[in-house]
């Protein structure tokens, strides 16, 4: 029916139009603007030891926090999913915190308990570690900000596998642990793998909660955001651009990756 | 080997799923735990696997106290309504895993997975997924994962429950014949009573979380404990105050003294049964089954007036539930 088609066509253009302007067209135009002068100045501007910095700081924090958040999201996610147990529904919604908190008022916090003055803060800094304005803050931040993904992205997928698989494995003699590992892990493997993306994205891009307990010390404690916003501010337009074309092709690579692994894993 | 379950206790919140229950099952044999559901006979089970811990009572495994022992250490295979493959592995991987945990030598793991597929008839197919499996495929699939480790005793939930009619009926015959070679101490819950008769040669009865009757299928149909028991492991129709099977009710053209009057309501013709429903003087219901040769010999019709008596009745102090 040619009315039909028309009705499927005009969805599909809505449908496509709208990516591109929302994502395509303002990704495309990055990419024009930092190479608006050829190459070789945006080369220049991503290897400043400052952008060199701000680019291994930048994985550094990621590489520390999408561990962590896998590894406590997954442990989370079975407690929410497996176990009865009051509170359980005070949990389930403090799991959500931070998407609901603006990731100032998460640096805001964070000041408080870990600054100098912070009931933490000044337990750890007579022991001489500083958390504030350095790595351990920042690292604390992109936790924080990241924590709910992991969590949200398994529990489904979770209670869908059900428990009769772990339950089989128990019977044929595999311990908790064993089961877990060789059975539930990989039924859930693609409710983590996505998890583990929307994480590492959130780490990457990151720039609230970072900016207030980062102290943005270029070429010390400037993530890649904080980075493109110091150029921006300082006029340096190639260099804003072309570290921000750093951060979306960080983005990419991990979103080619989940795409790969999935296609490996299609049959 | 056989399973002992003394004075067994589960409750989940105000939900009381076995009732102090009591059970023995002897070595060898092909047991039914058969009830509707709600009746316990799920929670029974696990309750023997270890996949469910009881309030109160002990389980005895082979003679062993096994009421404290995790499932691993049970020696039982289990076996789900949705067969609970392992997704990710093939065939082989999902029956050789019992044994890979076990660490036995790869040789033996080998030799014996094939020995297991041919067992349940699955010999060409040890390299697909479990995705690439019929119902009835993947539960024999199962069905081998949980004989590889060589189980004490063998325990299966609903095992037909998810599968259609026809596969059904094919693997109650093949459960009963793989018992017959294997000779594993085997419990299988079932709701569907025909099945519990087909297949099993004891059936534990079971209703609100408490053991109505044990016996042979033919020991109860013939000899039920109660009004329950017989309501649920064949019809049942009531005259006056006994509990009669349907084809125990004798129909008759002329009264000969012992016999009530009846009108035949209404005729259904199942092939080589007939069911007659009746209604007796005083308004009660009764239906009677009739083989067809009687049913023309008697030129029974919708209205004619009909006389009836028990030829074999049961009288009970409840009344039964179905």
């Amino acid at each position: 029916m040619p009315t039909e088609r028309t009705g499927r066509l005009g969805l599909r253009f809505l449908a496509l139009g709208y990516l591109a302007m929302i994502l395509l067209v303002p990704v495309g135009a990055v990419i024009w603007r930092a190479f608006g002068d050829g190459i070789a100045p945006v080369w220049q501007a991503v290897t400043t030891p400052d952008a060199l910095h701000a680019f291994w700081l930048t994985l550094l924090i990621a590489g520390i926090a999408v561990p962590l958040n896998t590894v406590f999201g997954i442990a989370c996610a079975v407690v929410l999913v497996r176990q009865r147990f009051h509170g359980r529904r005070v949990l389930d919604a403090v799991i959500d915190l931070p998407f609901a908190i603006s990731p100032v008022v998460i640096g805001l916090a964070l000041i408080l308990v870990y600054g100098q003055a912070g009931w933490l803060g000044s337990w750890l800094a007579e022991r001489g570690i500083q958390v504030i304005f350095s790595l351990p803050g920042m690292v604390l931040a992109t936790v924080f900000v990241s924590l709910p993904y992991v969590v949200r992205e398994v529990a489904p997928v979770l209670r869908e596998v059900g428990t009769d698989q772990e339950e089989a494995a128990w019977t044929l003699g595999a311990s908790p642990l064993r089961s877990f590992l060789r059975v539930t892990l990989p039924a859930i493997r693609w409710g983590v793998a996505y998890g583990v993306v929307l994480t590492t994205a959130r780490a990457l891009g990151e720039f609230g909660a970072v900016t207030i307990v980062s102290g943005r010390l270029a070429g010390q404690t400037e993530t890649l955001t904080l980075y493109v916003e110091n150029r921006f501010e300082a006029f340096d337009l190639t260099g804003a651009y072309a570290a921000s074309l750093t951060l979306a092709l960080l983005a990419l690579l991990v979103l080619l990756a989940m795409t790969r692994l999935q296609r490996k894993e299609g049959r | 080997m056989s399973i002992l379950v003394r004075n067994a206790t589960r409750r989940f919140g105000d939900f009381t799923a076995l009732d102090d229950v009591s059970v023995e099952i002897p070595s060898g044999s092909l047991t039914a735990l058969l009830g509707p559901s709600g009746s316990g006979k799920s929670t029974l089970l696990r309750v023997i696997a270890g996949l469910e811990r009881p309030d109160g009572g002990s389980v005895e495994i082979d003679g062993r106290d096994a009421t404290r022992l995790p499932p691993q250490r049970r020696g039982v295979g289990f076996v789900f309504q949705h067969y609970a493959a392992f997704k990710h592995m093939t065939v082989r991987e999902n029956v050789a895993f019992g044994l890979k945990v076990a660490r036995r030598p790869k040789a033996e793991i080998k030799a014996r997975v094939s020995e297991l597929l041919e067992l349940v008839q699955l010999p060409g197919l040890a390299d697909r997924y479990p995705a690439q499996l019929s119902g009835g495929q993947r539960q024999r699939m199962a069905l081998a994962r949980s004989l590889a480790v060589q189980p004490s005793v063998l325990l299966l939930d609903e095992p037909f429950g998810a599968l259609d009619a026809r596969v059904r009926k094919e693997l109650r015959a093949w459960l009963r014949h793989l018992h017959d070679e294997v000779h594993v101490t085997t419990v299988f819950v079932t709701h569907d009573q025909e099945e519990a008769m087909e297949v099993a040669d004891r059936i534990v009865v079971m209703n609100h979380g408490r053991v109505e009757q044990v016996g042979g299928p033919r020991d109860l149909y013939e000899h039920p404990a109660n009004a329950f028991v017989m309501g649920f492991v064949g019809p049942v129709t009531r005259l006056g105050e006994f509990f009669v099977r349907p084809h125990d009710v004798e129909v008759r053209r002329q009264p000969n003294g012992t016999t009530s009057e009846a009108m035949v309501e209404r005729l259904v013709h199942l092939g080589f049964e007939v069911r007659a429903e009746l209604v007796l003087h005083d308004g009660q219901h009764v239906w009677a089954q009739l083989s067809r040769e009687d049913a023309e010999e008697l030129e029974l019709a919708q209205g004619q007036i009909v006389f009836v008596r028990p030829s074999r009745t049961r009288q009970f102090a409840e009344v039964p539930a179905g």
